[in-house]
């Protein structure tokens, strides 16, 4: 038991790896074992988690459960991990999520050993994100996060996937780039990449002082859009976002549900834990700049998700419009740091990134389910499926109105929360942030009306093409997502006062 | 059990009955109705005793029922909602339990249960009718069940929740959850018949149009809770927070902080309340089911409109003095007014029984928006109050005409006859008295009946009050507006009910069953007697008799208790001579009309709704599909974007083949490698002939080269 408590965030760390490395003994022919084991496998992660929020102190300040190991000694980078209410949130929408992205490819027939292990090496490189304090870490999580992906889409993919994973992979490493160089330049400069030792020090910087032949303030804005476009690019935020609809659509089911549901959370997450604490000037600086690109995000992402006929490109367009609000959320926080409003913003930015972890894994799955009957996205081939699939249809409708944030749902208090800490300090942003939402509307209501209402189309209706109704197994990957969205929406207490203490402890 | 926990309990019957239906009955039609109409009279029952404690308290307006828990947590302090029930909303509440618990009962008949399933009935479309054999072998057509029976009572529920919430709410974020919950049930009801193009794009339209509202809304509550720090009812409305807010000028339009939000919070309403601009869902919400019809136009969503603006009505005249009306007020007094008249014009030439009631509907918000704006708010919560309960009448009982119509287009079996085109009907009279006489009540209410009427009451009390504030503007467009609401109101009951069959679906039609008459006659009840709780105490002669009950109740909630207004003959006059006076030109022009063409009032503009949809279609709809299917999804993100993306493959690939083409492969490998390796191979190739293999050539050589290098090195180095 002790054990445990001492090593609880490395076992969630690293289980999934060793999973995947028993896995890779198992006799390749045995599917069902595999799936099984796999998905096993990813639900000791998730119950580690529960215990780890069970144990979790939201009222103590600072990083928890910490452990360190020591790694690269010679450039002082250790394996540091620790949580705290903002990564706490995170972890456990990564553990959720992988259990059920991996019991939605349950159908998945194509070289099951590959794709599980993939799976689970994703997870460990996803949790490695969330708990690194340790800036080398940390990046090196961030690049192992991407190889599981760009297999997963290049292999599993569907026609275009060869554009597709070439450019999630070449545009999320063209954005690291920045992030690397900036790090070494951190790690050069303090000696250590240790984060707990890097905040106070570097923060304590003279602003006056010369750095590299450069003044202070030229290095750390330099330093601080190198991170910018790398969390930028992986959030994504308008006008880096047109990896995002071809990665999404030419993705299998499972992987649009972990790349939605987290892996566009890592770039939020970049900015919560690396670009505020070290930037703050900086970034309430360039809060306008970045409230700006979080608005055309939300706006140009609502409009384009409303323009697609592909049902697919028209979800992942609405990760693009949800997760405008998370950087909103954040410009505000750095615009107003320290006051009332961006506590509220941020709180409202985090649990904005947990629910949309929630919708847009549940949205992609009703996507995927669909397709998986149909063969295609094509919004104009479907049309009144709704008396044939009315289970599938009343799922459809509740996700559909998470994701377009109605009241008494998981979304909207974020979002509200979003909005009302940006009203004071980015007035006019917020304002045209509207449009977004309205048009929010339009595609959800857009999506459900070329599915399930109209006349029926008749070639889904009888013979082959039979459209048959969601089965057990698909209920039951979408049921833990309902129950959450339904909860966090009318009990929103619970996971926000743990949120809210580490926000109001950072910012 | 507390007043307080009863009133938390009040919303939950309904949505504990919509999972319940979702979840487990909705095989079972009769488990789910029980299950519905069972909750709607807990609810019922619940907001009786409510309303009865209510009363029952003095001063309920300073020590109102009120409870709250924290709910948020946000930085040091929490965000909290709870339930308030003071005497507005104790009187709201009264008319919606009642109005909600009878349109689930009338929607028991409505839908025909009890009658066989369809020949071809889809779920997704309305009932066509199912052929019965009887014991003598004959074939009947007869009227069939909903095919999505427990779906009605599943989403009608959910309805119910969210305006009980909406109504009890101490905040106006529990508020606004109430309010967004009935923008989903509105679309789903409203396209409960989602097979239906027709009913698919009225929800949709009535979606997003009330979402335009809605967004604004938003804005004003972000607004509100930034400016105050909370958005709890009671806090915001001492006078120290109202002043502030009343006095704080914004820059915008010369409007306070809290004329500002008055606005962005009424833009809401405007959505919700079907206001102009943007009524135009409204009449299309005619689409869904009638108790539809009858839920959104008087028990729930329309009302919650105007509902929010009375909540809001402290803030909405925080800088008001008594005299000159606010910059806010006169907005909504504006659009109070001109939307009452603008409806009322169009009302008088629709030809559909349900889109008369639509437009009527519009135009009666509208007196209650403009009665608002005037200040005067206990007439417009009378005017909400009465109308709810005679507009859920006529709406029940339209109902009822069309459901006796598909009655006689079954028995003839020409489906080619609209059962709700009124000059399809007449005389209906005498088919079905039940229905007859309640809609002739409720029909009256609405024209403002004088004396026995509540419409009349109300109306009287919002002209009156008007008229002796000196708002001229605002009389006249009234009194008008109360003039064609009369018209075009006995114009529906001619045609409807009185002369003779004008078709024989007419003649075939047929009284309904009991579930859909009780509630006709309980609600017929309230448009009659609920006028007279407010009778004002000037009035004539009958002034004083009963108390002004409503005046003292519902003015109890204001901080400052409104004064009664002085008795005046000229609104009096006005409102009985409109109303008198619409009814019998009403009359007088439709008593002998047999067929549309006889009809003066087809005017195309009218009959077209002054063309709004077909505007709004050209500004914003086509535009909005253009902007993002070809701005923003071809140009922007494939176009601009993508090739800016695109460039970078090219270019890389285009700098690593020049490095190739140009350097790796002249430079490095033909000039350097293969250039030194030729000029090696050239040197040897060249030297080969000297290498003869002959002694004494070798010696020659070597003779010489001594020579050469001893010469060389001599002349250069020695001399």
């Amino acid at each position: 038991m002790d054990f445990l408590n001492t090593h609880l965030l490395s076992l969630i760390l690293f289980l999934p790896t060793i999973a995947a490395l028993v896995i890779l003994f198992l006799p390749s022919g045995e599917t069902k074992l595999l799936r099984w084991s796999a998905f096993f496998a990813s639900l000791i992660p998730f119950v580690l988690t529960l215990v780890l929020w069970n144990s979790f102190d939201p009222n103590k300040t600072g990083f928890q459960f910490q452990e360190t190991y020591p790694w690269y000694e010679a450039l002082n980078s250790s394996l540091h991990l620790g949580v705290d209410g903002i990564s706490l949130s995170m972890v456990l929408l990564t553990t959720l999520l992988t259990p059920l992205a991996i019991l939605a490819s349950f159908s998945v027939t194509d070289r099951v050993k590959p794709y599980m292990m993939l799976f689970l090496f994703l997870e460990t490189g996803m949790l490695g994100v969330f708990m690194a304090l340790d800036l080398l870490i940390f990046f090196v999580f961030w690049e192992i996060g991407l190889v599981p992906m760009y297999f997963l889409i290049n292999q599993w993919g569907s026609a275009n996937k060869d554009y597709a994973s070439l450019k999630f992979m070449i545009y999320t490493m063209g954005g690291s780039l920045g992030l690397l160089l900036a790090v070494q330049m951190l790690g050069v400069l303090f000696g250590t990449y240790d984060l707990v030792t890097l905040y106070e020090r570097w923060n304590a910087l003279d602003p006056s002082a010369i750095l590299l032949g450069m003044p202070v303030h030229t290095v750390k804005t330099i330093a601080f859009w190198a991170f910018t476009i790398a969390f930028a690019i992986k959030v994504p935020v308008w006008p880096f976002h047109t990896w995002l609809p071809d990665a999404h659509t030419e993705a299998p089911t499972a992987g649009s549900m972990i790349l939605a549901g987290v892996l566009l959370k890592l770039g939020a997450y970049g900015f919560l834990r690396l670009v505020l604490p070290f930037y703050p000037v900086e970034a309430k600086m360039f809060a306008g700049a970045l409230a700006f690109l979080a608005v055309a995000a939300i706006v140009f992402g609502a409009f384009a998700a409303f323009g697609q006929t592909d049902f697919k490109r028209l979800v992942a367009y609405s990760s693009i419009n949800h997760m405008g609000f998370v950087v909103l959320g954040i410009a505000a926080a750095a615009a107003a740091a320290g006051t009332a409003d961006a506590h509220i913003a941020m709180n409202g930015a985090v649990l904005q990134m947990f629910n949309h972890g929630l919708s847009a894994a549940g949205m992609f799955f009703m996507v995927g389910v669909i397709y998986e009957r149909t063969h295609t996205r094509d919004l104009e081939k479907f049309g009144g499926l709704f008396p044939l699939v009315p289970v599938y249809g009343g799922i459809l409708i509740f996700m559909s109105m998470a994701s377009l944030g109605l009241p008494g749902l998981n979304g909207f208090v974020s979002e509200f929360l979003v909005v009302r800490g940006a009203y004071p300090v980015l007035t006019v942003y917020t304002a045209i942030a509207m449009l977004g939402l309205l048009f929010t509307g339009a595609y959800i209501l857009k999506g459900i009306m070329k599915v399930l209402h109209g006349p029926m189309n008749e070639h889904w209706a009888h013979g082959e093409h039979k459209l048959t109704e969601i089965n057990t197994r698909e209920i039951l990957v979408v049921v833990p997502l309902m129950a959450l969205i339904l909860v966090i929406g009318i009990w929103p207490a619970w996971i926000l006062e743990v949120i809210n203490k580490a926000v109001v402890a950072l910012f | 059990m507390t007043t307080e926990t009863l009133i938390w309990l009040i919303p939950l019957p309904p949505l504990l009955a919509f999972f319940l239906i979702v979840l487990f009955t909705n095989k079972n039609k009769a488990l789910s109705h029980t299950v519905g109409v069972g909750a709607a009279f807990l609810s019922w029952l619940g907001s009786m005793i409510v309303f009865a404690r209510a009363i029952g308290v003095e001063h309920l307006g300073a020590h109102p029922f009120e409870s709250s828990i924290n709910w948020l947590p946000l930085g040091d302090t929490w965000l909290k909602v709870g339930v308030l029930v003071d005497p507005t909303t104790a009187a709201v509440l009264f008319f919606v339990a009642w109005t909600i618990f009878m349109i689930f009962l009338y929607s028991v008949g409505y839908h025909n249960f009890g009658q066989p399933a369809g020949d071809h009935d889809h779920m997704g479309l309305p009932p066509h009718g199912a052929t019965v054999t009887d014991k003598d072998g004959h074939k009947h057509a007869v009227l069939s069940v909903e095919p999505m029976y427990s779906r009605f009572f599943a989403f009608i529920g959910l309805f119910a929740f969210g305006m009980y919430t909406l109504v009890l709410s101490d905040n106006l974020l529990t508020l606004f959850v109430g309010w967004e919950i009935m923008g989903l049930c509105s679309y789903l009801l409203i396209g409960f018949w989602y097979a239906k193009p027709s009913a698919r794009a009225a929800g949709i339209k009535a979606f997003m149009t009330t979402r335009i509202g809605d967004v604004f809304m938003l804005l004003g509550i972000a607004f509100l809770y930034s400016a105050t720090g909370t958005l709890t009812f009671r806090e915001i409305f001492t006078e120290e927070t109202l002043h502030v807010l009343g006095s704080t000028p914004t820059g915008v339009f010369g409007l306070s902080v809290a004329g500002l939000i008055s606005i962005l919070l009424f833009i809401g309403t405007i959505g919700k309340s079907a206001q102009w601009p943007l009524h135009v869902w409204l009449p299309d919400a005619m689409e869904g089911p009638t108790p539809v019809s009858a839920m959104i136009h008087a028990a729930t969503m329309v009302s919650a409109g105007v509902y929010a603006v009375i909540r809001m009505f402290p803030l909405l005249t925080a800088d008001f003095h008594g005299h000159e009306l606010t910059t806010a007020m006169s907005v909504v007094a504006f659009i109070g007014a001109f939307t009452a008249i603008f409806a009322a014009t169009i009302a008088v030439a629709q030809n559909d029984i349900k889109r008369v009631l639509a437009y009527s509907t519009i135009s009666q918000l509208g007196f209650m928006i403009a009665a608002l704006g005037m200040g005067a708010y206990v007439a417009a919560v009378f005017h909400l109050i009465t109308h709810a309960f005679f507009k859920a009448l006529l709406f029940l009982g339209s109902g009822s005409v069309i459901h006796g119509m598909e009655h006689g287009v079954l028995h003839t079996g020409n489906h080619h006859v609209d059962p709700q085109d009124m000059f399809n009907m007449g005389g209906l009279r005498k088919k079905m008295p039940i229905t007859f006489w309640t809609f002739l009540i409720g029909g009256f209410a609405l024209s403002g009946f004088p004396i026995i009427t509540a419409g009349f009451w109300s109306k009287d009390e919002i002209l009156a009050d008007a008229f002796g504030h000196g708002h001229w503007v605002v009389f006249i467009t009234l009194a008008t507006a109360a003039f064609l609401t009369a018209f075009y109101t006995m114009r529906q009951i001619t045609l409807t009910f009185l002369g003779e069959p004008r078709t024989k679906e007419a003649e075939h039609a047929h009284e309904t069953p009991w579930t859909m008459t009780t509630p006709l006659v309980v609600l017929a009840f309230f448009a009659v007697t609920y006028g007279w709780v407010g009778i004002p105490e000037h009035f004539p002669l009958l002034g004083g008799i009963v108390p002004n009950w409503f005046h003292e109740f519902v003015g109890g909630t204001l901080a400052e208790h409104p004064e009664a207004l002085e008795f005046s003959w000229v609104p009096l006059l006005t409102s009985l001579g409109v109303a008198l006076g619409g009814l019998f030109f009403g009359w007088l022009a439709y008593r002998n009309v047999t067929s549309v063409e006889q009809d003066k009032l087809q005017i195309p503009f009218l009959k077209n709704k002054y063309y709004f949809d077909e505007a709004y279609d050209f500004l914003f709809i086509q535009p909005a599909f253009w902007f993002s299917e070809v701005f923003v999804s071809k140009w922007m993100d494939k176009g601009v974007i993508d090739s800016i993306l695109h460039i970078f493959g090219p270019t890389t690939g285009g700098i690593g083949s020049a490095i190739r083409n140009y350097f790796d492969v002249p430079v490095v490998n033909r000039f350097f490698g293969d250039g030194s390796a030729d000029v090696t191979y050239w040197i040897g190739k060249n030297l080969r002939p000297i290498q003869t293999g002959r002694i004494q050539q070798y010696l020659i050589l070597s003779m010489v080269v001594l020579f050469v290098v001893g010469g060389l090195v001599y002349f250069l180095l020695l001399a």
